[in-house]
């Protein structure tokens, strides 16, 4: 790309809203899908070995909350895919055949998570318990692939690689190399573990939330406890991974990271900002550290620090002040996540006992809420700092939005379908947790959920079980 | 330039998998049709029951197929996945729309406990059974039609609302019905319900013969619309054709004959479905787009081909032994020394547990915390090692 037109397609910006809508809704989803089996196969897994029946009761429960999740994650990635058509043709034409090997992995591994997420949902009652642990294993080997895949895809963007270009269109593609590019480890590992501390501290904080409202038995402890350690225990080596990937930004999207921490122009001893606002190339309401930019990207203040005078104005972010807010509250709520943990850890350390006073346990609560906002944040950072390209250095958004009329009226109709899948997937869970203080056991027993056994169990002896071929039901357990 | 035979390959896979989605996801959205057409509240409880009860389990499925599709598209074919959602952006939107919208009444219809809701999320999903399928079958009536330009420069109306493309919508609605209703006279009678069995048999036939009408009639349009798929199908897609009539009318012979031979009905009515899909790959072959773009010219390199090739067989490899595994699971009966939840209520006190319960005695677990931090050290020293600026260079 040597001269660069920097023409907005009238487009642009109502398919970046949608797709950042669909995707910032989508990835909450995500995160239980990933992390919510490991969340209750250790429930199970204390269960089993000590013999407790509030740890089984949970991971039972948690495994209806995950069907319903997963359900609601399979619709918005539904809808994922048809947007990549219906808004981006221009990227999927040119490199579809590059960008394709990890969504077809990425199909696989989800394929396979709904799958096993019916296994789990009916082995309860039907395999002898260890049995039952382990086939719920697959669901966190295929949720961690799944994740890797479609992490994979969006690395592509920010390191294209594994493919030549001629005259337009891909001559030669190496799959390995598109999905293996530089970015891949290090946004996968972010998003891995962003996924964990996600469920976790949203899981931690539903029930810190029932402590504070007196309901202070095993069962709830047990629900704060098991959620919280995996969080808390993952926090402060995701508070090191951002530190590791901000260093990695800064040597290969230079531009994004100049974003990132304010840097107009390259140098060397290089403030960080905290906060701050920045308007006409000045920053105003923020705090200053002299030189320990420089210090945070080459452990020296003579570093060099390259900003975004680098390239011509049309190649830089928009919204510079978004990017730089958006990261200064990711790391903020990282460092509050990680305080948070060492403060049980160490209560912990000391009195052998859970910390269950209301000053831990009001943050404790809103540590979810936290949470999801990091993640969110995390993204509109890699996301809005990689414009105006949507392939690095490669394609312009402009270039690759759909040139069809209509963009403003689906991202309207959108925004409104995923307030109301946010109203299900908020609902649903608690409309089931509330049935569940109030019902009777055999009600309970008999509750039905996406993927689940139907209410009366197993099929009765005899009757052929529908569809006319049983792997049509994908993970669809047939109802008598 | 004839296509490379990865490139026919990854086409066959493709419409393998569009006729699956066509025949599962066409009996989930039948089911939602006739959900639609059940009648009030009263009248239509009973079918509605049986309707959710046998088409709900095997929603989830059809994303899966659905998903594929795409992805098999974009990544192997991407110049024809450019171009048709850039020209028919309006009907695919409004099918995705319906994707969601089930996908709403699915999630909520069985949480909802007013009468009210009920009747909201149901409607939603019978609304979006209709919506779905008729705008999928106007986007391949345009592909077949050639309507779809190459190159185009955005929304193509022409395309998706020609005579063609309007009926093909329609023979996709007729077909979900169909399909849906023929399996569900044998989901009737395997819960030995008579009244139902002859209430979805009597529309199974109804549906059959409408089908049939709808694709004569899109058939008499094809010689003006699209010549070439009408000569192709009148001549080496003719046996799978001839087939599929075959399979039709035999479907109707059994329903008249109350024949209803469980594996032989459905997989007579899946013939007739599948060999039409088949047929119109077939008829298609070798253009992606009649007859402006081919296969040859709209494929991706000959890696992401093979790449979808080992993907479709990972896919075969993995995923059945899981479904057989299911599939076992399901059959099973409960294992009777096995805790009910009710036996953890129980055991676990919460049915007497008092709030403001004092804590109880700590557990030992200063040993676990200790491992856990060595296990953070080591894992920390391990990702530092693993990401130190000498191991990229």
């Amino acid at each position: 790309m040597g001269t660069v037109t920097h023409v907005l397609a009238v487009n642009a910006v109502p398919a970046r809203s949608q797709m950042g809508s669909s995707l910032g809704f989508h990835i909450i989803l995500a995160c239980f899908g990933i992390a919510f089996a490991a969340v209750t196969l250790t429930a199970e897994w204390i269960g089993i070995r000590r013999g407790d029946a509030a740890a089984l009761l949970l991971a039972r429960r948690w495994s209806k909350i995950m069907a319903v999740l997963v359900a609601v994650g399979a619709v918005s990635g539904t809808v994922l895919s048809y947007e990549m058509g219906l808004l981006w043709p221009g990227l999927m034409g040119r490199f579809g055949a590059a960008i394709g090997f990890p969504f077809s992995m990425e199909g696989i591994f989800f394929f396979l998570e709904a799958i096993f997420v019916g296994v789990y949902l009916y082995g309860w009652q039907r395999l002898p318990p260890w049995a039952h642990w382990w086939s719920g294993m697959p669901i966190v080997v295929a949720g961690m692939l799944g994740a890797l895949s479609v992490v994979a895809a969006n690395s592509w963007m920010n390191s294209p690689a594994g493919y030549t270009l001629s005259h337009g269109t891909i001559t030669s593609v190496d799959p390995w190399s598109v999905f293996f590019n530089a970015s891949t480890p290090y946004e996968t590992a972010h998003m891995v573990l962003a996924a964990y501390m996600v469920t976790g501290f949203v899981v931690a904080g539903v029930y810190a939330a029932g402590l504070l409202r007196g309901r202070r038995d095993r069962y709830h402890r047990l629900g704060f406890a098991i959620p919280f350690t995996i969080a808390g225990i993952l926090a402060p080596l995701q508070v090191m991974m951002g530190d590791i990937i901000a260093r990695f930004i800064a040597s290969n999207q230079p531009v994004k990271f100049a974003a990132m921490e304010y840097v107009a122009n390259t140098g060397r001893d290089v403030p960080e900002w905290v906060g701050g606002i920045l308007i006409n190339g000045k920053v105003y309401f923020g705090a200053a550290i002299p030189a320990f930019d420089s210090i945070l990207v080459g452990f020296s203040p003579h570093t060099r620090v390259i900003g975004w005078d680098s390239v011509p104005p049309d190649q830089r972010p928009p919204l510079v002040t978004l990017i730089h807010l958006s990261f200064d509250l990711m790391v903020g709520i990282g460092f509050f996540l990680f305080a948070l943990a060492a403060w049980q850890g160490w209560w912990w350390w000391f009195h052998r006992r859970l910390l269950l006073t209301a000053w831990f346990l009001v943050p404790s609560a809103l540590s979810g809420v936290a949470a999801v906002a990091a993640m969110e944040a995390g993204w509109v950072v890699t996301e809005v700092g990689r414009q105006p390209w949507i392939v690095y250095r490669v394609m312009l958004v402009s270039q690759a939005v759909t040139p069809s009329r209509g963009v403003p009226v689906t991202l309207a109709v959108i925004l409104v379908l995923y307030a109301i899948l946010t109203v299900v997937s908020i609902g649903v869970p608690m409309v089931m947790s509330r049935r569940w203080r109030q019902e009777t056991p055999a009600e309970e027993e008999a509750e039905q959920v996406p993927y689940g056994p139907s209410p009366a169990g197993a099929w009765p002896a005899g009757s052929p079980a529908p569809p006319a071929v049983p792997w049509a039901s994908s993970g669809g357990p047939e109802a008598p | 330039m004839s296509p490379s035979p990865e490139a026919i390959a990854v086409a066959a896979i493709l419409i393998v998998v569009i006729a699956a989605y066509a025949l599962f996801g066409g009996a989930d959205f039948g089911g939602g049709i006739w959900d639609l057409l059940a009648g009030n509240a009263d009248r239509g409880a009973a079918p509605r029951e049986l309707i959710d009860e046998s088409i709900t389990p095997v929603w989830e499925g059809n994303h899966v197929w659905l998903v594929f599709i795409l992805v098999l598209v974009w990544t192997a074919f991407p110049p024809a996945f450019a171009a048709i959602f850039t020209a028919l952006f309006v009907p695919l939107s409004l099918s995705v729309l319906g994707v969601v919208l089930r996908g709403v009444g699915f999630a909520f219809r069985h949480t909802a406990q007013r009468l009210r809701m009920q009747r909201l999320t149901g409607a939603l999903f019978a609304a979006a059974s209709l919506i779905t399928p008729f705008f999928m079958g106007t986007v391949i009536g345009a592909v077949v039609t050639g309507q779809v330009p190459v190159h185009p420069a955005g929304n193509v109306l022409a395309a998706w609302t020609s005579p063609t493309a309007i009926l093909t919508g329609f023979l996709f609605v007729a077909a979900c019905a169909y399909i849906s209703a023929v399996f569900l006279v044998l989901e009737a009678r395997q819960r030995g319900h008579q009244g139902l069995l002859r209430y979805f048999s009597l529309r199974a036939t109804a549906a059959g013969v409408v089908t049939g009408a709808l694709a004569g009639g899109t058939f008499a349009e094809l010689p003006a619309s699209a010549p070439y798929v009408y000569h192709r199908l009148t001549g080496i897609a003719l046996p799978l054709v001839a087939i599929s009539i075959a399979a039709g009318i035999a479907v109707l012979g059994m329903l008249w004959l109350r024949r209803y031979h469980g594996l032989f009905l459905r997989a007579t009515a899946a013939i007739a479905v599948a060999s039409v899909v088949w047929g119109w790959g077939l008829a298609q072959y070798p253009y992606l787009f009649p007859t402006s773009l081919s296969l040859a010219a709209g494929s991706a390199p000959t890696a992401s081909l093979v790449a979808e090739l080992v993907v479709a067989g990972l896919a075969v490899l993995l995923v059945a032994p899981a479904f057989a595994l299911l599939y076992f699971l399901q059959q099973r009966q409960l294992l009777t020394a096995s805790d009910t939840a009710g036996d953890l209520r129980l055991a676990a006190q919460l049915e007497q547990a008092p709030p403001g319960q004092p804590a109880a005695a700590p557990e030992p677990a200063g040993t676990r915390i200790t491992t856990a931090l060595v296990l953070t050290m080591v894992a920390i020293k391990a990702i530092r090692d693993v990401f130190s600026p000498s191991h990229r260079q």
